[in-house]
């Protein structure tokens, strides 16, 4: 049973599609309204997979990705950026502040489980 | 909770979202430059567009994002924003409301009129939206063979990307060939496991389309990272598989001739085609000998990876070429039969012959060089050993005799025994044959089993009559020198009444050996590996002198030095001494370095120098240097003699073109 997944947005429609997207598919998953409401909740806690929204009020996905890579508690968990963004340049961003990758909003509820089986395995 | 709920939040999101895009639109009017204020809209329309094309109707989604587009002008600060500007976005807002929550009615024409307006009011015209289109399924549902190359970046590991996953997830797609290229890793002490320094080239045989790999990295699919090449497009059958044996009972109907063909079908090829074909994979084990070395010193560990490819595929193609040229022994056996029944009939002695391990095989060369001496054998068996039916029946024997035949494999050699049931050797008459011979002075003390030995001395016949199949002349003592020229031995047992054993130790090819590399002077030599007991320094061994040949003491045992000067008629200098394993016993040859071991591709002395003694054949080096094989039975011959006056002293070795 793999840890459980953080889903950071901070539109509640999206928080709720994503976890119940993960919940449907039998994986626990946390909701995180911004950048640190998701440092707070992570916390040392073991986490599998954390997938973000990167334009969020408090603090942004981006910058939120850079601190988390500064924990050795989460080296080589992967991070998802799961956004509108197509500017390719912001994507290149996430990338290097430490993102494993990038799903475009909006998603198939199907695609998002096989990325997610794909990254943390089955539930 | 279910998707309907998830709508349901969105349109309370959405409501919530459009009042504060309208609180923060109307502030802005009185303080356009508040960054806050911007940011606040600009999330506001960003979030509406991306969970709207989620949960709401696409036309809201698509406008949303024009505005959001245009918006993004006004946050880089290349569009001010004026009173116009916030008045169109405030009507836009009011538009995006309807098209969310009354939805089914007719909004095209206030959509492209507030467009137009923001397209006036900005100069830019907004892209239009892109469109979320599946992406259109390839119709190719064939084999095709794709090559794939992985080149993640450093961080990959620690940004959460697993390798091993996406390999595994590729080879799910079909037969996959996974290739790591290790040639940026760097050494052990300066390797940071965190850092992903290796790379992969994958070549897939798959039906899936290319929608399907890229999904597989659907993370690392950047340019630079991944590039998917198509090497092989629709192929008639399944590639990359080992051809399903064709076993199945035959069909009713017959079946053309391609699909009728028994599995194992076979090709008849002459000798001379796969003689040549051996000599090029010899050339190429040669040039592959060079490439190895150059890449030695170029330090280069791409060019390293490559060569190692190279050295492998060619040590294949090596053992192929030779497997080709294996044959059973069988076709010597068979031969054989024929000879025994004959022979056996016209001596008047009843003769039984067993054959075991005729499928054994054995170089196409070594098995033609050995046919007449086999002959010869059997027919001394024949002639001397095996009694006559009645001899046999006054010593307890049956009356028929047993000649056995038997070949098996042993390591890298072919051991062959010819067994015989007969009197055995009668060494009473062969001690009186050498010395009536000269052979042996009358005093000298002789072992069984060197008397034995002594069959095999030039010029030693013990026929009672010349018979007319053996005993023309041609003793064992030129079958011995057969067998020694195909690098092999012989060795005789013998129990008188009870039957003789002849055992013949044959390496299983000829063209191709292990040597081992050594330096004489200037000149580089070759010993076969395989009679190279040990190497030892000169200068570490005790040496001496006995009735004028040097000996060294290896742990007690007393073995002869050659010297090669002598023989060849070089200045003598030396301070190894490679120890090897003859048939006369141990010979310590003394050589100045050793070089290492290698594939030694054997090549023929040319005519001027193939009646110099003591050389086996000359093979190329990897720096395309010649060096000759050395054949120590024959120089330890040499040795035995006395040196040989008529050589110059500045002779050199010879030199092989």
């Amino acid at each position: 049973m793999p840890h459980p997944i953080l889903c950071v947005d901070d539109s509640a429609s999206i928080r709720q599609m994503v976890t119940f997207a993960l919940q449907s598919a039998g994986y626990s998953a946390v909701a995180a309204v911004d950048g640190l409401d998701a440092l707070s909740k992570l916390n040392g806690a073991p986490f599998s997979l954390i997938i973000t929204d990167l334009n969020m009020p408090n603090l942004d996905g981006i910058s939120m990705i850079r601190q988390v890579r500064t924990l050795s508690d989460y080296a080589g968990v992967p991070i998802v950026m799961l956004t509108t963004e197509s500017d390719e340049a912001r994507k290149q961003e996430g990338k290097a502040a430490g993102a494993t990758g990038w799903l475009v909003k909006p998603f198939d509820p199907a695609k998002l489980r096989a990325v997610v089986a794909k990254l943390v395995g089955p539930a | 909770m279910s998707l309907l709920d998830a709508t349901q939040t969105f349109l309370d999101e959405a409501r919530d979202l459009l009042e504060q895009l309208e609180a923060a639109l109307l502030d802005l009017e009185a303080r356009p430059d508040d960054a806050a204020l911007i940011n606040t809209t600009f999330r506001a329309l960003h979030t509406l567009k991306g969970s709207g094309a989620m949960f709401g109707p696409a036309e809201m989604a698509a406008f949303a994002h024009h505005l959001e587009d245009t918006f993004e002008l006004v946050r880089q600060g290349r569009v001010p924003l004026g009173p116009r500007l916030v008045g169109v976005f405030l009507r836009a807002g009011d538009h995006l409301r309807r098209l969310l929550f009354t939805p089914g009615v007719e909004h095209e024409a206030e959509t492209l009129h507030l467009l137009a307006a923001l397209r006036e009011l900005t100069g830019a015209a907004p892209e239009s939206v892109p469109a979320a289109t599946p992406l259109a399924p390839e119709a190719q549902p064939d084999m095709r063979q794709v090559m794939i190359n992985l080149r993640l970046p450093p961080t990959a590991l620690a940004f959460g990307t697993n390798p091993l996953a996406l390999i595994d997830e590729l080879r799910g797609l079909g037969d996959c060939l996974v290739t790591p290229l290790t040639g940026a890793v760097p050494d052990l002490d300066r390797l940071d496991p965190a850092q992903l320094s290796m790379h992969w080239q994958m070549t897939l045989t798959t039906a899936a389309d290319r929608a399907a790999i890229e999904d597989v990295f659907i993370f690392v699919d950047e340019p630079g990272v991944v590039s998917i090449t198509e090497i092989a497009p629709a192929m008639p059958e399944a590639p990359a598989r080992p051809r399903a044996p064709v076993d199945e009972a035959p069909a009713a109907a017959p079946r053309d001739a391609a699909t009728a063909e028994p599995a194992d079908s076979q090709v008849r090829v002459s000798a001379a085609r796969l003689d040549t074909l051996l000599g090029q994979v010899g050339e190429l084990v040669i040039a592959q000998a060079r490439l190895t070395a150059l890449a030695h010193h170029r330090h280069d560990a791409a060019l390293s990876s490559i060569v190692e490819e190279v050295e492998r595929l060619s040590a294949d193609l090596r053992d192929s070429a030779m497997d080709m040229r294996m044959l059973p022994i069988d076709q010597l056996f068979s031969r054989y039969r024929r000879v025994v029944r004959d022979l056996a009939d016209s001596l008047k002695k009843d003769i039984q012959l067993v054959l075991s391990g005729e499928e054994t095989e054995l170089d196409k060369t070594v098995l033609d060089r050995l046919g007449d001496p086999l002959v010869h054998i059997i027919r001394n068996a024949i002639d001397h050993g095996i009694e006559t039916p009645e001899a046999r029946e006054a010593a307890g024997k049956p009356r028929r005799g047993t000649l056995r035949l038997c070949a098996r494999q042993s390591g890298g050699e072919m051991i062959i025994t010819i067994e015989d049931d007969g009197a055995g050797l009668d060494r009473g008459r062969i001690r009186a044959k050498a010395l009536a011979a000269g052979i042996v002075g009358p005093e000298e003390e002789l072992t069984p089993g060197q008397i034995d030995q002594l069959i095999f001395h030039p010029g030693l016949s013990t026929a009672q009559a010349v018979s007319s199949l053996s005993g023309r002349g041609v003793g064992m003592d030129v079958v011995k020198r057969t067998i020694t020229d195909l690098q092999g031995s012989i060795e005789i047992a013998s129990e008188p009444g009870r039957g003789t054993r002849i055992t013949l130790r044959l390496p299983l090819t000829l063209a191709i050996i292990e040597g081992l590399q050594v330096a004489i002077g200037a000149t580089m030599c070759i010993l076969p590996v395989a009679s190279v007991e040990e190497c030892v320094e000169l200068a570490q061994v005790e040496t001496g002198t006995s009735s004028g040949r040097n000996f060294v003491d290896i742990r007690g045992t007393m073995v002869p030095l050659l010297w090669t000067d002598r023989i060849f008629g070089t200045a003598r200098s030396g301070s190894v001494v490679a120890v090897l394993e003859t048939e006369g016993g141990k010979t310590g040859v003394v050589v100045d370095q050793v070089i290492g071991q290698h594939q030694t591709v054997i090549k023929p002395l040319s005519p001027l120098h193939r009646c110099v003694p003591g050389l086996a054949g000359a093979t190329i080096l990897g720096d395309g240097s010649v060096a000759l094989i050395l054949d120590v039975p024959a120089l330890a011959r040499c040795q035995t003699l006395p040196p040989a006056p008529a050589r110059q002293p500045g002779a050199s070795l010879p030199h092989v073109a």
